[in-house]
């Protein structure tokens, strides 16, 4: 069961709701609808679905409608057709249409937000801002200063507990809306684009530590933003809205090196790939290397063979009749000891190697890279070629 | 030429009188008790003023600008304008006129602060109210002191009334200004932890509105000292009793101690309602 799923909802703002529907299923333009019945189309066939703990990005350039379906899953935004399911207390709940009271009991357990103006009482201190949403369900003191403090040192403001956010910076008080939506310990977090209203190297800062406090807390996140090097960044699922519907939906390597459309294609036509394509992007897989009985040959000549047991994991290097030498790299920082480096002839990373680190190692020791998979099975190739097609993007070519 | 027109004159003013003549016949027990809660309330706060002796009270007031304010120079001032009334001898006048004023001020926000509330939540209502607010406050005061004084009889208590219909618009319009002024923001912020509307009203709107209701408030204290010649008038006792009789007397001085002893009042009053400087300051 995904945490949270839309199921082909449309919202419409405006009093002609029918009207608009009509024109939505005649498959219409927002400016036709506005024209035609006074209302504005919010967003259309909206469908995706968002797993536990993964970070969805929805992405898209101001009035596509991300903020839009963002706040429906919460109810801030109520929807003219279709279902928004979350997952509450181990059943999918239709948020579009349950009751008052089971929508509260969302709110305050399951669902929590963060918002991009931050949205916090400037008459409350950082302490009473934190303990909001615990007030609102009726937390004794007690623990509500409990757990206020234990938030309050995850996002590393503990000092400034009984100041008033407007003595604070941005980031700073960013940081008091990440601890607030915390404090519900809600297993789903909406951001509606937090970061946006920072300065660039705050919002990078923070951007860390998101991903950082992630990696602890494993929470369900739904994150909207428009900036793609944020979204590419912070997603392990990405989808690019425009006019109100959703035109890709996908992991960030999906739509750098596979655009759906020319709109998506144009977002992503500047991007660095180096941060966001992985190995199993570029890398030539094990299948299509030609293959001399139980070895993978790797160059064109047929010289370097690498041996690979029964189950695939590579054993040992033949370097034109020579032995040769495997090493090991640390695929997540792209390093490699150096005097195992000069003295080995091939190089074996895991296959989610970031391209970045991949270019740094050929750098280091212009060694091929051998890519396995978690079991340690060959899955692919990483030379020269992978990587220089991977940065032209033209895998297909 | 246009006799048509004023041969049959619409009998307006005679159906308001017919109306005040049905409400005086079946209403007059209502009356009666609106009138006694109103004459006890005005006639307790004037006795607790009158009863404690003018220097101790003139040193409480003093105490309590100090407490409120930290300001030497508003507490010099207080001490200094309140002993001059006392000197000139209208003191007793004074906590008349300051007993009024506060249970009218009381009686605005009792029922002021709701109903901006309710018509900050309902565009209707207030679209429904805004004429009647201009109404209150554009009618000349002379004309509904007439019917307040036939529904009340004579004394403070329609001097009350008409400082009520005079300075109610204030806190509503003003309280409808707090509260629908919340950034959206904000009131998203509370429902999406889960607030009710009555937390949401009393965690969200109501202390971002304060700052506002309070010059709401503030105001209505100058309003209803603007109307204490005018409840003079019905009788109601205080500053504006001098008021009158100089002039009724052409007796400039008696006049303009009075007056001034006014000014003063609503001087004082001004300053100690300021808010005292911004919360956040305090730690």
């Amino acid at each position: 069961m995904p945490a949270v799923e839309f199921r082909n909802i449309d919202i419409v703002f405006g009093n002609d709701q029918k009207g608009a529907l009509k024109l939505i299923d005649e498959g219409r333009s927002r400016e036709e609808i506005l024209s035609a019945t006074g209302s504005v189309l919010g967003a259309a066939g909206v469908s995706l679905a968002v797993e536990r703990g993964e970070i969805c990005v929805l992405m898209g350039l101001s009035g596509s409608g991300k903020s839009t379906i963002l706040r429906a899953i919460n109810r801030l935004n109520e929807v003219a057709r279709g279902e928004v399911l979350v997952e509450h207390k181990g059943t999918a709940i239709d948020v579009a249409h349950c009751n008052e009271a089971t929508l509260r009991d969302i709110r305050m357990h399951t669902v929590s937000m963060v918002f991009q103006q931050f949205g916090l009482l400037p008459w409350r201190t950082v302490r009473d801002n934190v303990g909001f949403g615990l007030e609102l369900r009726g937390t004794p003191a007690a623990e509500r200063a409990r757990i206020v403090d234990e938030k309050l040192a995850m996002v590393g403001l503990t000092n400034w507990a009984e100041k008033y956010t407007n003595e604070l910076s941005g980031g700073m008080q960013q940081r008091v809306g990440l601890a607030r939506a915390f404090a519900t310990d809600a297993e789903i977090l909406l951001m509606d684009e937090p970061f946006s209203a920072l300065d660039p190297l705050i919002r990078d800062k923070l951007q860390d530590e998101l991903l950082d406090l992630q990696r602890r807390i494993h929470k369900t996140i739904v994150f909207v933003s428009h900036d793609l090097d944020e979204a590419l960044k912070l997603g392990n699922k990405i989808a690019i809205m425009e006019g109100g519907r959703i035109v890709q939906a996908g992991t960030a390597e999906d739509i750098l090196l596979r655009p759906a459309n020319d709109y998506v294609a144009e977002f992503v036509k500047h991007m660095n790939p180096l941060n966001v394509l992985r190995g199993t992007a570029v890398m030539r897989p094990a299948a299509g290397l030609p293959r001399e009985g139980d070895a993978v040959v790797l160059d064109k000549a047929g010289r370097v063979k690498v041996k690979v047991d029964p189950e695939g994991r590579p054993i040992a290097i033949d370097l034109d009749g020579r032995a040769g030498l495997l090493a090991v790299a640390d695929g997540e920082a792209g390093a490699i000891d150096d005097k195992l480096a000069i003295a080995s002839d091939c190089i074996i990373a895991p296959v989610d190697l970031r391209l970045k680190a991949a270019i740094e190692l050929k750098r280091h020791t212009d060694l091929p890279i051998l890519l396995v998979d978690d079991l340690g099975r060959l899955a692919g190739l990483c030379d020269d070629d992978e990587i220089y097609r991977g940065l032209l993007r033209r895998l297909e070519g | 030429m246009y006799d048509w027109l004023t041969d049959h004159k619409i009998p307006l003013g005679l159906w308001l009188r017919d109306f005040v003549d049905l409400l005086t016949t079946h209403g007059q027990n209502v009356f009666d008790f609106i009138s006694l809660v109103l004459g006890g309330l005005i006639g307790g706060f004037t006795a607790v003023l009158l009863w404690v002796p003018p220097l101790l009270l003139i040193a409480l007031f003093a105490l309590a600008a100090w407490l409120v304010h930290r300001s030497i120079g508003l507490t010099v001032f207080i001490l200094a304008a309140l002993l001059l009334v006392a000197n000139l001898g209208y003191w007793e006048a004074t906590m008349e006129t300051l007993s009024l004023v506060i249970c009218a001020t009381l009686v605005c926000v009792i029922v002021g602060v709701p109903i901006g509330i309710a018509a900050a939540h309902r565009p209707w209502l207030y679209t429904a109210i805004r004429p009647i607010l201009d109404l209150m406050q554009t009618i000349p005061t002379f004309v509904y002191l007439i019917p307040t004084l036939v529904l009340f009889g004579l004394g403070a208590v329609p001097g009350l009334i008409s400082t009520v219909i005079f300075s109610i618009p204030a806190p509503i319009r003003l309280t409808h200004l707090g509260i629908s002024s919340v950034p959206p923001a904000l009131h998203e912020a509370g429902k999406a932890f889960g607030a009710t509307p009555t937390q949401l009203l009393f965690k969200v709107e109501l202390p971002h509105a304060l700052p506002t209701i309070m010059a709401g408030v503030t105001q209505c204290i100058m309003l209803s000292l603007s109307m204490v010649v005018i409840a003079a008038l019905v009788g109601a006792d205080g500053l504006g009793k001098p008021v009158v009789r100089a002039l009724n007397s052409v007796n400039i001085a008696m006049g303009f101690e009075a007056g001034l002893a006014i000014v003063v009042l609503a001087i004082v009053l001004d300053r100690v309602c300021k808010r005292p400087e911004r919360r956040s300051r305090k730690n």
